[in-house]
């Protein structure tokens, strides 16, 4: 099979799965009587009917190639940037740092990737930006906070542009033998890790007794990740072939991504309930934001690319 | 709809959200006069962009012509708004500065206006001019919106070339009547209460 006739039998796989979590959630609708019952119904209608979207825009993504994908991802960063600072308390003279953090930083990563440069693309924010950033804000002479705003807006670029960036990145990868199926390794990462939070999220409302961690973030349950973990590494390890690992080999990274999404998903509930919200945003319907949606990729992306790197370049 | 406007639009969604919240009523199509605080040269595309389609092809942003007035800006709002031009300066003084709004309402259209007149520094905003009272002494029928924007200050404090992306909420309100023979001062103290306590309403989704 070519890596084309592959994808063509992944999103049919998926576009299959939907289907059917859209006739279930329908026929549980119909179902539900009472008020909290119905509630939860809806918001799960909306998270499938978000998932067909979303899916579909990367079906699209995919299919017309790596620029595509880049500009995808970019918009991603952006939004997920934007929702970041909406909650962040900046002051008037973070405004030239925030400019140059949304229309340059973003694309400028983003090109790295796509000029194969991967030695500038792993630390241009790092080195150049986080030094530069907060030099151009002292020119706002304000010190009120100073190291506060600084390191919020660090954060901020830190988790939406750099880590999520690292996703796309998969594509720059010379992996021996796996030449032209780079494009299988990006969906492998993105299908694990929101394979993962969809399953914890059914077996926390299936069997969801013991909660995880209620004041970080409540909705998570032990009995959730233990089963939605377990069965996603699961998934994982037979989906070896679009990978170039064996099925050993990607039954371990597919235990590390869900465990990095999950420690993404609790650190990042961790900072959005210190600035005081409960959702990151309101552009997904029934999932919240866009950070809410990237929250795990955001940890996952890094480890499986330098991971993937380390042993298989 | 024209391509101006829906390019315009879209820009502004992608840069500010302008996500609207029906409070206090429904978007529904009939004559109003939205008002609204004002801290950015955003802020008319924001309530702009946050109207459905139906609605903003009646409705028409009031601008200063001093800032609109001219070249491209000029374009943006006699084309793609269709806004009201109008001088914060009078050229004669028996001129009445509310003319063109006033020709605009007798149509049967709706307004958007800022009754501070001048942007503001806070998202709280300063005290109202008397031409809401004047107008909604006149027009009785008009239904009077109060709306709130949030965020839009940050995103574009005064002196900024250029906004910074963020997520900002268009709050409508509870419809406002001026009351039988209401006093100016109290109607305009009113109407811009009206206006803060949408600052601190809970954003029902």
């Amino acid at each position: 099979m070519t890596p084309q006739h592959k994808a063509w039998w992944l999103f049919g796989g998926i576009a299959a799965l939907l289907a059917v979590a859209s006739i279930i959630s329908k026929v549980l609708g119909v179902r539900a009587k009472s008020e909290s019952g119905r509630a939860v119904i809806a918001n799960l209608n909306a998270r499938v009917n978000a998932w067909w979207v979303m899916v579909a825009v990367l079906a699209v993504a995919f299919t017309l190639g790596k620029v595509a994908t880049l500009v995808l991802f970019g918009f991603a960063s952006f939004f997920a940037l934007r929702e970041f600072i909406t909650l962040t308390p900046t002051r008037r003279s973070d405004y030239w740092p925030l400019i140059l953090s949304f229309y340059v930083l973003v694309p400028a990563q983003y090109a790295l990737i796509g000029y194969d440069q991967y030695g500038t693309f792993a630390i241009f924010i790092p080195v150049y930006a986080f030094l530069l950033l907060p030099a151009i804000a002292t020119f706002g002479a304000d010190t009120e906070q100073f190291l506060e705003r600084t390191a919020k807006i660090q954060w901020g670029i830190m988790i939406a542009v750099y880590c999520v960036s690292y996703a796309p990145a998969l594509l720059l990868l010379k992996i021996p033998g796996y030449e032209g199926s780079n494009a299988l390794l990006l969906f492998y990462l993105i299908f694990i890790v929101q394979l993962s939070d969809v399953l914890q999220y059914v077996f926390g409302k299936l069997f969801g007794k013991t909660k995880l961690a209620p004041h970080v973030s409540p909705s998570k349950t032990v009995e959730g990740l233990v089963g939605g973990g377990l069965s996603t590494t699961a998934i994982g390890g037979a989906m070896w072939w679009i990978t170039p690992f064996t099925w050993q080999q990607s039954l371990l990274m597919s235990f590390i991504i869900v465990v990095m999404g999950v420690l993404g998903g609790l650190t990042l509930s961790a900072v959005k309930r210190s600035l005081g919200a409960k959702d990151w945003g309101v552009m997904i319907e029934g999932h919240g934001g866009m950070l809410d949606r990237l929250d795990s990729v955001s940890f996952a992306a890094p480890i499986f690319f330098h991971l993937t790197r380390y042993f298989f370049v | 709809m024209r391509p101006s406007s829906e390019i315009l639009v879209g820009i502004v969604k992608l840069l500010v959200g302008a996500y609207p919240r029906w409070i206090g009523c429904k978007p529904d199509a009939v004559q109003r006069l939205y008002f609204a605080n004002h801290s950015s040269h955003i802020d008319t595309l924001a309530i702009w962009s946050a109207l459905p389609i139906p609605l903003r092809k009646h409705t028409h942003p009031v601008a200063a012509s001093d800032y609109w007035g001219s070249g491209f800006r000029r374009y943006i709002a006699t084309k793609a708004l269709r806004a009201v031009l109008i001088d914060r300066v009078r050229a004669h003084a028996d001129d009445d500065p509310l003319a063109p709004l006033i020709e605009v309402l007798t149509r049967g259209e709706s307004l958007i206006i800022f009754p501070e007149c001048t942007r503001g520094k806070q998202p709280i905003p300063a005290t109202f001019k008397s031409g809401l009272y004047h107008l909604a002494a006149q027009f009785p029928q008009v239904q009077l919106i109060p709306v709130y924007l949030e965020n839009l200050h940050r995103s574009m404090p005064k002196g900024a070339v250029m906004p910074v992306p963020m997520t900002c909420t268009v709050r409508f309100g509870f419809p406002l009547v001026l009351g039988d023979g209401e006093a100016k001062d109290s109607f305009l103290t009113r109407a811009r209460e009206e206006v803060i306590k949408l600052a601190g309403a809970i954003t029902a989704s």
